[in-house]
């Protein structure tokens, strides 16, 4: 007993590296499956606290870009405002729940960011407080940025469309083929669509916007334009196409979260009927 | 380790947090070359810590900069086994004779030869333990390789950098 005990005490530094290790590798599996919930991340208030301040500080160097940018969607937004002016007229319609909003914008800038790795994050200064929820879409005047991953009371953490368990529902402007986007991992300007049939006839520069199918993005929020067509290597049955993202990640400041009010309808309806929905 | 020994210590590690936290986070030359300036905290402790407060140090290291990072776990893991690999490298490098019991293991007192051979495969068992993390069931291992020599390289550079500038002064206190 005695030399199991001394043989124990001999090797204590390799029992605690394995056992820290072990830790380790526990932690990163449970922050990267989308069910295991993430105690540890930026979200937390201090970390939080500190990455604004640094955000801070960094974009105040591009508040004029910022400024310029947001100027250009008043205007646009402006200018369907006007189109959309009803005159007064003397018969009133009583509209029906096809016309109700189904969609919240919310203003949020990004405090943490980043882009080198395979599953990149965003932190964003908004949290519960500000009625930010799990699971709510996240995009910029240029295109789609991301989804809310998980919320504390004043930050918010979300996959980046750099992330490669993050799959978006989309199409094909032009034709309305519908495939899947998904970021491959290497080059943070291009992501693939994936699940387009081989008979689609497409080309370099068609544009790729959300489908509308999955109940967190509208139809129509620009994701980014074909950059190159092959046929799949792997399975000859899709094509291989590459997607030229019109986000610019390393300059993603102002954000929208779109939250889906009927979202829970949805989602119930799906489950009851048991599909899995991608997202 | 006398008290002001441990503040400076201390100071050293903070700042080298927060350097790599604000300032290197984001950088990455090539798309492959990233920079772990922290990793200087775990190379430059004396040579007579003991394994285990070693490998703790590195354990809350990692995890600090993780939550940062938003790569939860990514640099534990790798930082620690890279306090584990330090202890067993150092005995397999040491020069004859012994290390001297208040020996530091850095650049102006043992010479760039042997910082070199003690700093690169340690760096690089870092990388590798990193990177494999990183691009689990996303990329080969071509690519793990590709970035982990690169960021190696970058690092070294970095941190020996660093100790030219700014440690060759603590020699006169």
């Amino acid at each position: 007993m005695l030399r199991i005990l001394q043989f124990l005490y001999r090797i204590r530094a390799f029992i605690l590296f394995v056992f820290l290790e072990v830790a380790a590798v526990w932690m990163i599996v449970s922050n990267n499956s989308p069910q295991g919930a993430a105690f540890f991340n930026s979200s937390n208030s201090l970390v939080g606290y500190l990455l604004k301040q640094q955000a801070d500080v960094v974009q105040f160097f591009s508040l004029a870009e910022a400024n310029e940018a947001l100027t250009n969607e008043n205007a646009e937004a402006l200018q369907k405002l006007l189109l959309l002016q009803a005159k007064p007229d003397s018969i009133a319609l009583p509209l029906d729940s096809a016309f109700a909003a189904t969609f919240e914008l919310r203003g949020a800038r990004v405090i943490g960011n980043s882009l080198r790795f395979s599953q990149n994050y965003l932190t964003l200064n908004k949290g519960s407080k500000d009625g930010i929820k799990a699971g709510m879409g996240i995009f910029n005047p240029e295109g789609l940025v991301g989804r809310v991953k998980s919320v504390s009371e004043n930050y918010a953490v979300a996959f980046s469309l750099l992330n490669t368990g993050l799959m978006i529902s989309s199409k094909i402007k032009s034709t309305d083929v519908y495939g899947s986007v998904r970021w491959d991992g290497k080059n943070s300007s291009e992501a693939k669509l994936l699940f387009v049939p081989r008979h689609v006839k497409t080309q370099e520069g068609d544009t790729i916007v959300t489908s509308g199918f999955n109940a967190v993005f509208p139809e129509g929020i620009q994701i980014g334009i074909i950059s190159k067509v092959a046929p799949d290597e792997k399975d000859p049955n899709y094509l291989n196409l590459t997607v030229k993202l019109s986000t610019d990640f390393s300059k993603v400041s102002y954000v929208y979260v779109i939250e889906n009010t009927q979202f829970e309808e949805l989602d119930s309806l799906y489950r009851q009927s048991e599909i899995s929905n991608e997202y | 380790m006398n008290i002001r020994n441990l503040i400076s210590n201390i100071l050293i590690i903070l700042l080298l947090g927060i350097i790599q936290v604000f300032f290197l986070k984001n950088l990455a030359l090539f798309g492959v070359a990233f920079v772990f300036v922290y990793l200087l905290v775990i190379l430059m402790l004396p040579v007579s810590t003991r394994s285990v407060p070693l490998i703790l140090i590195a354990f809350v290291l990692g995890f600090v900069i993780d939550l940062f990072y938003e790569t939860i776990g990514m640099h534990t893991a790798a930082a620690t086994f890279m306090a584990f690999f330090r202890s067993i490298w150092l005995r397999a490098i040491s020069p004859t004779g012994g290390y001297m019991e208040t020996e530091n293991p850095s650049l102006s007192e043992m010479g760039i030869g042997w910082y070199l051979s003690y700093s690169i495969p340690l760096i690089f068992a870092f990388c590798i333990v990193f990177f494999t993390a990183d691009q689990w069931g996303v990329g080969g291992f071509l690519e793990v390789l590709n970035k982990s020599f690169f960021s190696s390289i970058f690092t070294c550079l970095l941190i020996i950098l660093v100790q030219l500038l700014f440690f060759k002064r603590r020699r006169g206190i």
